[in-house]
Formats: structure tokens, C-alpha cells, sequence
């Protein structure tokens, strides 16, 4: 049996790399795919939570499942924005689009 | 070390692998192919953990339909001058440094807890259980209603936000 | 040796063989065994993927030709059988040409990718009660999952052959796979809700006394024409229409990953064909099916090939639709039927009271399927006839304008014609 631990520091290990993908990336779509890799490892933890507490419960799978549409809603609009951004701007830098910053 | 434990290990290795090369590499439809390898590992731990409808679930939603979005997205946003030059901005540092501080602390202190293991095995009719409690009002009835709303939403929001303006 | 296992347990045989031979003559353990006996299954269903298509190509070309009063290829071999490995031949021994700019690796993966997709897929089709590469419970979603990895693949290659047409044939392509998806997912439900289960083989074993194609003709033909569509087929073939955007994603493609994409194709129209037959005609049913395995091998096999005859059928004689049609016959037409038919399917098995016998519901859902059918022509045909009295109202302002460009035309027309008489 491969022991709990094991799955939720592999899924930290995950998150961590997308946060770091998320902060130092210059591409917007760059840091959208630092935040898929954030919540494919959140729903390892969970799905890994479901299989070793509560197996027979479908509560784990359920919230994973939401995690999914929601990551999917996100990923939509999100690139929907990006695309608009860039037919306005023409860049995708995160660092240029500073029209609001004071 | 049974056959369980190196298949996780293999997989977990090639996962961490995957997952470096995303946030790094310079070409990014590289990165996004490097994406999907990840995403499909992810898909094989879960599989691992016998939650097979959702290892399917994975493969048809990220690798189908978001991973073939990404890729559409970077190739309409594409600029010659972008591919070439560091893709890190100027405090790469220090979300190197935070990643780095939270993955330390999850790192001491996550097989120091006791968690109340069930040490059950999954019941056969999971699948069946997971379908009732997504149609019971007792239970998951609600959430599956609003995750309906909020991907019609996401699907008029991103047609409007980018569709041409005639 | 129970030889009378054989026949009715060809597989178990097999592997009690295998597991007897390996463990009690040569010693190995226990596990290596299992693990070496997977690895000949995935080995057998591999190789028949592979191999088959040699096969199913020649078929195609001949019953092809026939349907253009022709005969086809029959000089090498008897009846030109050994034509496929000759193009094989002819294939290997073509350069292979990689474009300057391509990107090596996603270049090479493509080609591979677009066949493990499809060979992916046999791993879960049923050929017998009990010959079946792995009986998961989730058959169906596999399925669907399996082949959106077709569709990466072929991002992947239009994108790395660093060519702007293979891109755009690649970005078309993509858009035309991806939408298709939606209503064939849809229509897949269907069988699903009917069987109770979504893996194929409780689907086969649902279909004794009804076949499904009875009980949902719409969700059945809606899946038919869209896996065609998934596949690239004519009459949804714009992903390598020669004439308009010189073969489309596959241009840079040279030899033997050419021929990988084109074996990937005719085998990914087979498993439409078998997927038709497992879900909507019954699969290994049939007389005797369940005490003689190799029986029901047969009755899929020949329903399998009706399915693959209708696809080259439908090849042969239709045209090629724009893509823009071809978009709009998805979401429009598509898309709210099989949605149509999901919910009338749901309600009818619903109202059907459990006890009945299994014709009964079967007529029950015949009926409701009739009428859904009769509503969308009925609907279709008001919006046909709607547009139609519109062009006439905007034409009418034209078409007297053109008759008089037409009188002007037809006169000097007719002094050239009376000299040349």
C-alpha cells in the first residue's frame, strides 16, 4: 500500500512548481497553465483523501468533480480575456498591461 | 517496495519532471505539450487510486478540451519576437524563493500527521454511489446545479468577451 | 488438458496453459507470470490492429470501384490482396523528409500519437461474452477519452510541420473533431441509459431480446454520422480535401508517417463500424454466442463490417460539405436532436412500467423516437419553408431585374447562332 504521505507531497510538490509558475512567468497564458497545474494537484489530494479515509463515501469524487467544471469555466473565460487583451494591446505580457495601475 | 510503489514512483518522477519543464520552458507550445504529459500522469495516479471515472473524466476534459484550448490560444497570441528571450520576469527570485519556503513546510510536516485512516477497500458499486449523490436533493444535487449555471455562464462570458466586435 | 474449454473458454485456456508451462516447468514466480501474460494480451490485440487494416483497405478500394463501375485493384495477388503491402512497400521506401523549422519532436510523436489512439481503443471492445481485452465499467467514457487523443495528435503534427497551410488545415480540423464530439457523446448516453451501465460489454449483454438500433434509431443514426464526422470521412472531409487545401494537416508528411496517419484513418473507421455494432446492433449476439465464444467473434465481426460498409458507402457517393455547412449542420441540427433524444429517451423508458416484456419497451421507444423525429422534420420543414418564402420576397425585386439582363443576353446570343447555323 503506497502510504498517504507519499500522494499528498507529491501533490504539494506539484502546487508548489505551478505557484512558481504563476509568480515568475511573463506570458499570460504561461501563468494560466501555472494555475491548471495548481489544481490538477489540489484534486490529487483530494481524490487521494477520498481513497484512504473515506472510500465508500462519494463525498471526495464529488468535490473533485466540481474542481474539474470549475477549472474548465476558468480556463474558458480566461483565455477568452486573453485573446481580447491581445487583439486590443497586441501583447500578452503581463507586465505591460499596466493601463489601471496608478 | 511492491509493483504499486514503483509504478507511483515512476509516475510521480516523470509527473515532477513534466510539471519543471512546463514552468520553464522558453517555447511555450513546448510548454503546453509538456502540460499534457503532466495532465496525463495525473490521470494515470488517479487510476492508481482506483477512481477510474475520473482518470477518464481527466483525459477527456484537460487533454480534450482545455489543453487543446491553451494550445489554440498561444498559437492566436503569438508575437515572433515573444518565443525567443527569458520568460521569467524580474522577481522570478523570489517566487522561486516563496514556492520553495511553502513546499519546505508542507514537506516537514505532512507525513508527521496522523491521519484517520479508513483502510477500507473501495465498494464496487462506487460508480452507482457517485451518480446517486449528484441527483440526490439530500446531497449533491445543489453543487451539480450550480456548476451547470457557472459553465453556461463561462460559455456566453467567453463568447462575448471574444467574439469579433462587427 | 480440458480441451473441451477450448471452445467454450478460448482465453482462460489459453492463459491456463501459458500459467502451467511457465510456472511448473520453467519456475517462474507468480506475479511475473500475470504480468507476462498482460503484456502477450496487449501484444495480440496490437498486432490484430495493425494487421487488419491490410485488409480493410483492400476492401474498401474494391467495394469502392464497384460502386463507380470499376473493378479495382486485382493484379497483384490473387484478387489483388497483396496490393496493400505492395503500397507498403512503396511507402517504406520513400524518402523521409523532415521540413527545416519543423520541430522534431512533436513532428515524430504525431504520427505515433494518431495510432495509439486507435489502437487504444480495441483495448476495451468486446469480441466475445468473454474475449475481451479488459471489462472495465466505464467502456464508453474510455472510449470518447481514447479519441480526443486523435485529435491532439493532430494539432500536434499540423502545428510542428512549419507550414502555414498544414496549420490552418490543422486549426479546421481541430475545430471540426472537437464540435462533432458534443452531439456524439450525446447519442452515446443513449445505450448507456438504456443498458444501465456504461461498460460495452453490459451494453452487448442488454441487447438479447431488443437490439438497441429498435429502441433509438435517432440516438443511432446521430452517432453514426457524427463518429464519421470524428473520423474525417466523406462526407466530413475537409481535414485532407486534396482539391482545396492540398491534404490538409498531413502535406509535410512523407513515407512511412504518412502511411502511419492513413493506417490510423481506415482502422479508426473500422472501430466506427464495430462501435455501431457493439452499441446499437447487438454485438456478439446472436445464436449460440454465449456456450461458443468463436460463434460470437463471427456475428461481430459480420455486424462490424456492415458498419464499415455503410462508411465506405457513404464515402462513394456523397460530396464533400464546406466547412461552414458542416459546423452548422453540428450545432444546429445535431447537437439539439441528440439532446432531444437523450431527454425522450429518459421520460419514455421512465413512463414504461418494469414489469413489461422487453419488445413491449422496445416498441414503446421505437414510438417515442418516431415522434421526435416527426416533430424535428416538422420544425425543419416550417424553417425551410420560412427562408424559402423570404428569398422569394428579396428575389422578386431581382428576378425581374435579371430577366431583362437575361432578354438582352439571349438576343445578340441568338443573332450569333442564326449565321453559324
Amino acid at each position: 500500500m503506497i502510504p498517504l504521505s507519499w500522494y499528498l507531497t507529491l501533490a504539494a510538490g506539484v502546487f508548489c512548481i505551478g505557484l512558481y509558475g504563476v509568480l515568475a512567468r511573463k506570458n499570460a497564458v504561461a501563468i494560466l497553465m501555472g494555475i491548471e497545474l495548481m489544481l490538477n494537484a489540489v484534486n490529487i489530494n483530494l481524490v487521494a483523501f477520498w481513497r484512504y479515509l473515506t472510500p465508500g463515501n462519494a463525498s471526495g469524487q464529488m468535490f473533485a468533480i466540481i474542481v474539474f467544471a470549475v477549472a474548465a469555466a476558468e480556463a474558458a473565460v480566461g483565455l477568452a480575456l486573453i485573446i481580447s487583451i491581445y487583439r486590443r494591446r497586441n501583447t500578452v505580457i503581463a507586465e505591460d498591461i499596466d493601463l489601471m495601475k496608478w | 517496495m511492491t509493483a504499486m510503489q514503483i509504478i507511483f514512483l515512476i509516475t510521480g518522477a516523470i509527473l515532477l519532471a513534466a510539471s519543471t519543464m512546463v514552468v520553464t520552458a522558453r517555447n511555450l507550445v513546448h510548454a503546453a505539450l509538456w502540460l499534457i504529459a503532466s495532465l496525463f500522469t495525473v490521470a494515470i495516479l488517479f487510476a492508481l487510486l482506483e477512481a477510474g471515472f475520473l482518470a477518464a473524466v481527466q483525459v477527456v476534459l484537460y487533454i480534450g478540451a482545455i489543453a487543446i484550448l491553451i494550445i489554440f490560444a498561444i498559437m492566436l497570441t503569438r508575437r515572433v519576437m515573444q518565443d525567443s528571450g527569458p520568460q521569467t520576469n524580474t522577481q522570478w527570485w523570489l517566487g522561486g524563493l516563496i514556492a520553495l519556503a511553502l513546499f519546505g513546510a508542507l514537506w516537514f510536516i505532512l507525513p508527521s500527521v496522523v491521519y484517520p485512516l479508513a483502510n477500507a477497500s473501495v465498494p464496487d458499486n462506487s460508480l452507482k454511489t457517485l451518480g446517486f449523490a449528484l441527483v440526490d436533493m439530500n446531497q449533491y444535487a445543489l453543487p451539480f446545479e450550480v456548476a451547470s449555471v457557472l459553465l453556461l455562464v463561462a460559455l456566453i462570458g467567453s463568447i462575448v468577451v471574444a467574439g469579433d466586435r462587427k | 488438458m480440458d480441451f473441451s474449454k477450448l471452445l467454450s473458454d478460448p482465453v482462460g485456456f489459453i492463459a491456463k496453459l501459458l500459467t502451467d508451462l511457465l510456472v511448473g516447468q520453467l519456475h517462474f514466480p507468480a506475479p511475473l507470470v500475470n504480468v507476462i501474460l498482460m503484456i502477450i494480451g496487449v501484444v495480440v490485440v496490437a498486432s490484430f490492429c495493425l494487421v487488419f487494416p491490410l485488409f480493410l483497405i483492400w476492401f474498401e478500394r474494391r467495394v469502392v470501384a464497384r460502386m463507380q463501375d470499376r473493378i479495382g485493384p486485382n493484379r497483384v495477388g490473387w484478387q489483388g490482396l497483396l496490393q496493400t503491402i505492395a503500397d507498403a512497400l512503396k511507402l517504406l521506401s520513400k524518402e523521409d523528409i523532415t521540413p527545416i523549422g519543423a520541430d522534431k519532436v512533436a513532428y515524430n510523436i504525431s504520427p505515433v500519437l494518431a495510432v495509439v489512439a486507435v489502437i487504444s481503443m480495441w483495448a476495451v471492445i468486446p469480441f466475445a461474452h468473454n474475449m475481451v481485452g479488459t471489462d472495465i465499467n466505464i467502456g464508453a467514457l474510455y472510449i470518447v477519452s481514447v479519441g480526443s487523443l486523435g485529435t491532439l495528435a493532430i494539432m500536434m503534427g499540423g502545428w510542428a510541420s512549419n507550414n502555414k497551410y498544414a496549420l490552418l488545415g490543422a486549426f479546421r480540423t481541430v475545430a471540426q473533431l472537437v464540435s462533432y464530439e458534443v452531439p456524439m457523446i450525446l447519442s452515446l448516453l443513449v445505450p448507456v441509459i438504456l443498458a444501465r451501465s456504461m461498460g460495452l460489454n453490459d451494453i452487448v449483454r442488454a441487447q438479447s431480446s431488443v437490439w438497441f438500433i429498435f429502441s433509438a434509431p435517432l440516438a443511432a443514426f446521430i452517432f453514426f454520422a457524427t463518429s464519421v464526422a470524428e473520423v474525417g470521412r466523406t462526407p466530413f472531409d475537409l481535414l485532407e480535401a486534396e482539391s482545396e487545401i492540398v491534404a490538409g494537416f498531413h502535406i509535410e508528411y512523407s513515407g512511412m508517417k504518412f502511411a502511419m496517419f492513413f493506417v490510423a484513418e481506415f482502422m479508426h473507421a473500422f472501430t466506427v463500424g464495430a462501435l455501431t455494432a457493439i452499441l446499437f446492433l447487438g454485438g456478439w449476439q446472436g445464436p449460440w454466442a454465449e456456450q461458443v465464444p468463436w460463434l460470437g467473434v463471427v456475428y461481430f465481426m459480420l455486424k462490424a463490417f456492415v458498419g464499415y460498409f455503410l462508411v465506405i458507402l457513404l464515402r462513394a457517393t456523397l460530396p464533400r460539405i464546406r466547412i461552414d455547412h458542416m459546423l452548422d449542420l453540428n450545432w444546429k441540427f445535431f447537437t439539439p436532436v441528440a439532446l432531444g433524444a437523450v431527454v425522450c429517451t429518459m421520460i419514455t423508458d421512465k413512463l414504461i412500467p418494469t414489469g413489461v416484456s422487453p419488445w413491449v419497451r422496445g416498441g414503446g421507444l421505437f414510438l417515442a423516437n418516431l415522434i421526435l423525429g416527426w416533430l424535428t422534420f416538422f420544425l425543419l420543414s416550417g424553417a425551410a419553408r420560412k427562408m424559402r418564402q423570404e428569398e422569394e420576397g428579396a428575389g422578386e425585386g431581382h428576378a425581374s431585374h435579371a430577366e431583362e439582363i437575361g432578354h438582352d443576353a439571349h438576343a445578340p446570343a441568338e443573332a450569333h447562332a442564326a449565321p453559324a447555323h
